[in-house]
């Protein structure tokens, strides 16, 4: 049987009607992405600064107050509590009042105007690895700059060595850059397979999947049919998700967007192909969905190089996340986005979107006749 | 209320629900994957950065340079550049996150007491690893410059140099500063906030979907023994489930448990109520178990963000801040890391528990007084 374009379009009709009738897959389809861009790009900020701290001054001199002061101006802390005794500082940190902790022991500016070493602790509650190794970096550079300060008696000195630290892609390193790019990839996938797992399971569940086998389509037209609405709804959300993205959180698009939407395509497709293939195999809406969040919400979030640098992890894990398509989308985003490159660097993800397409299809393709047989 | 009826219902639920070897797999199964998972992957130390060395001067001062910064495992030199547009290609490709500079003549400037630079480029498209590492290469080459700028000062003037400041830091709670030992006992109350949550709504909307529900109308049992009936199984896996994960942080991951394991139970329980009144609403509100699991998800994922598991709540703007407030995950978050990691007590946690024992009877009650009209 050849494939006929009518009958395609016909069974993709059939399935946006059904998809207009099931209000809460669709505000699914609509609400989540955009809540969750939102969310992230408003909400959620790696940026590390205002951190709570508490001084114990003993020496109580111009000094002392001196470096009190340094942390105070520097912007990354504030001084929240000023103890008076040794014995305050543990219930502090306990309770977590506080991140950390300085202490300036009394013979402070003695020691300084000797040219002693002149010993200043921190303790920082490191419960929180992350935060804590930032607030130990500001305080270890803020203490730097006020030693050297300090032992030239107070002149404002020149650092011998200079460091002119830019940044590219990024210059501002705000989070919503980095952020918006990756999540698209990650709406993206997770949104089309979560719809799609729905859609050979429901007609299972409800018993025309035998009224649909006995129609005389060919299976890769009932594939591509159901396929088309959710790839236009795909589209459209990644459209809007740009769109936030460029005008309210001013993500810059400095690459091609013919090129991003054309990879887009290509990464909706197989995962919209994934859909179906869990959909195919579980034949229970509820199951389906469940596998299908399991099999993209968890991996996209956690093995693609989202938020968690893959470099950092196990060479075990490192292995898994090759197959992980979201791997290679969010380089792409990424890449087209902040930094403008465009296929001389992106050729291999390119391959990869196309490997992921192909592959998704034929899945779904192939469990879908297997199925009806 | 009739014990022997409810004991006959609880045992019903525990077979129909265990009956599922899959429901089985994901009530004690995946939990376990999920510490595996923070355990592993989640690791925001920035460690081993890549690092690509354009050295234009290539003396024993710019070598000594690069070696004080790979030397304490911050920083990995991949490749050294020949040309500027080395650099450029390692940051567009990837391959490279730090980019350093050191001009020709460093040594020259550095010995003759001119002012000697250096250039950091830092991929910015993952900000949170650029920022770290930008801190951590200005610290390093700072320290060096002022070493260096003290061996040349010294061997100008005939005193030697005054010291400075000796800066001690210490970290408490995590010394060696693992963020798993922050992630792994966080799982505890993302598992149980979500078992509670599924299992409670879909153990009654299968019964509706199924069309059962009636039956169990019909028959003597109370509204009352039926809620209880309902979410005394569900207690009792969510209860498991905290046994499983604590265990496997504690064997697999060498996380300490430095206070009171009783203290955390007695929290716990505050916090399942608020789990099952919140499962049991979502159960008045759907129809069939997809819908159920639909919102269930829509409620869970905001829950997640906004408790402080992943993201730090301190860093969200003022009115999120407040928001997290109402969030029983985020006081029992709290409780489970200060037990674990600062041993805390009930001086320290009794704010927090009361908190979680007020939201889950408030939620609880309301729930069952909807469950109460929608059943009737």
């Amino acid at each position: 049987m050849k494939l006929s374009a009518q009958r395609l379009f016909a069974i993709a009709r059939k399935e946006a009607m059904q998809l207009r009738r099931d209000p809460r897959s669709l505000a699914m389809g609509f609400i989540v992405p955009a809540a969750m861009i939102l969310f992230f790009g408003y909400v959620i900020s790696f940026d590390v600064k205002d951190i709570k701290l508490g001084v114990l001054d003993q020496d109580l001199t111009p000094r002392s107050r001196e470096l009190v002061e340094a942390f105070q101006g520097s912007g990354w802390f504030r001084v929240t509590e000023r103890l008076t005794r040794d014995a305050e500082v543990a219930p502090l940190l306990d309770r977590a009042r506080v991140r950390m902790v300085v202490t300036i022991p009394s013979g402070f500016q003695a020691e300084l105007a000797a040219g002693r070493p002149a010993p200043v602790q921190a303790l920082v509650d490191g419960a929180d690895a992350n935060t804590a190794s930032i607030a130990l970096n500001y305080a270890n550079s803020i203490v730097l700059a006020y030693s050297a300060r300090a032992a030239l008696g107070m002149q404002d000195i020149r650092p011998p060595i200079v460091v002119q630290g830019r940044v590219w892609y990024n210059e501002t390193l705000t989070s919503s850059n980095m952020i918006v790019p990756g999540l698209i990839a990650i709406v993206m996938m997770v949104i089309a397979a979560q719809l799609t797992a729905l859609t050979i399971a429901r007609e299972w569940e409800r018993g025309t999947m035998e009224q649909l086998a006995a129609t005389p389509v060919h299976s890769a037209e009932v594939v591509l049919g159901k396929l088309l609405p959710y790839l236009v709804i795909g589209l459209i959300d990644m459209l809007a998700v740009v769109l936030i993205g460029m005008f309210v959180f001013g993500v810059p698009l400095r690459g091609n967007p013919v090129l991003l939407f054309a990879m887009a395509t290509l990464f909706l497709i197989g995962s919209l192909g994934l859909g179906i293939w869990i959909s195919a195999a579980i034949k229970s809406q509820l199951l389906a969905t469940q596998t299908a969040m399991q099999a993209t919400f968890l991996p996209s979030n956690m093995l693609s190089g989202f938020m968690y640098d893959i470099g950092n992890m196990p060479i075990l894990l490192q292995a898994i996340s090759h197959a992980v398509p979201a791997r290679y989308f969010i380089n792409v985003t990424r890449g087209i986005f902040l930094k403008g490159v465009g296929i001389p660097v992106l050729w291999a993800q390119g391959l990869a979107m196309i490997a992921f397409a192909t592959i998704g299809l034929t899945l779904a393709v192939r469990s879908f006749r297997k199925e009806i047989e | 209320m009739n014990r022997g009826r409810l004991w006959q219902l609880i045992r019903k639920e525990f077979r129909q629900t265990l009956r599922d070897p899959r429901a089985a797999r994901m009530m004690f199964i995946s939990p376990v994957l999920q510490v595996l998972i923070f355990g592993f992957v989640v690791n925001t130390d920035v460690r081993h950065v890549r690092t690509i060395v354009f050295d234009r001067d290539a003396t024993t001062e710019s070598r000594a340079l690069v070696a004080a910064l790979t030397a304490a495992d911050y920083f990995r030199v991949e490749a050294n550049a020949n040309t500027p547009a080395d650099v450029v290609r390692a940051l567009d490709h990837g391959d490279a996150v730090l980019g350093v500079e050191i001009p020709r003549g460093f040594s020259a400037d550095l010995a003759s007491g001119r002012e000697a630079s250096v250039q950091l480029l830092v991929d910015g498209s993952s900000a949170n690893t650029a920022n770290v590492a930008l801190g951590y290469a200005t610290q390093i080459i700072s320290r060096f410059g002022l070493r260096e700028g003290a061996r040349v000062a010294a061997r100008a003037s005939t005193t030697p140099l005054p010291a400075g400041v000796d800066f001690r830091s210490r970290a408490w709670y995590n010394p060696n500063l693992k963020s798993q030992v922050y992630n792994v006992p966080g799982v505890i109350a993302t598992v149980m906030f979500m078992m509670c949550l599924l299992l409670t709504s879909l153990a009654v909307v299968r019964e509706r979907e199924i069309g059962t529900l009636e039956q169990l109308m019909v028959s003597p049992l109370k509204p009352t023994e039926l809620i209880l009936g309902k979410t005394l199984p569900v207690v009792f896996i969510a209860l498991v489930d905290l046994f499983l994960v604590t265990a496997t942080a504690l064997l697999l991951f060498d996380i300490p448990l430095r206070g009171n394991f009783a203290l955390l139970l007695v929290a716990a329980i505050g916090y399942i109520l608020a789990g099952l009144g919140i499962g049991l609403w979502i159960s008045t509100v759907s129809k069939t178990q997809q819908e159920a699991f639909m919102s269930m998800f829509l409620f869970f994922l905001p829950a997640m963000f906004l408790s402080g598991f992943m993201f730090p709540i301190d860093a969200m703007p003022p009115a999120f801040q407040t928001l997290t407030l109402f969030n029983p995950m985020r006081h029992f978050l709290i409780v489970v890391r200060s037990i674990f990691l600062r041993g805390g007590g009930w001086d320290v946690l009794q704010g927090e528990i009361v908190t979680l024992y007020v939201m889950g009877a408030v939620v609880l009650l309301f729930a069952a007084s909807r469950f109460r009209k929608t059943t009737a």
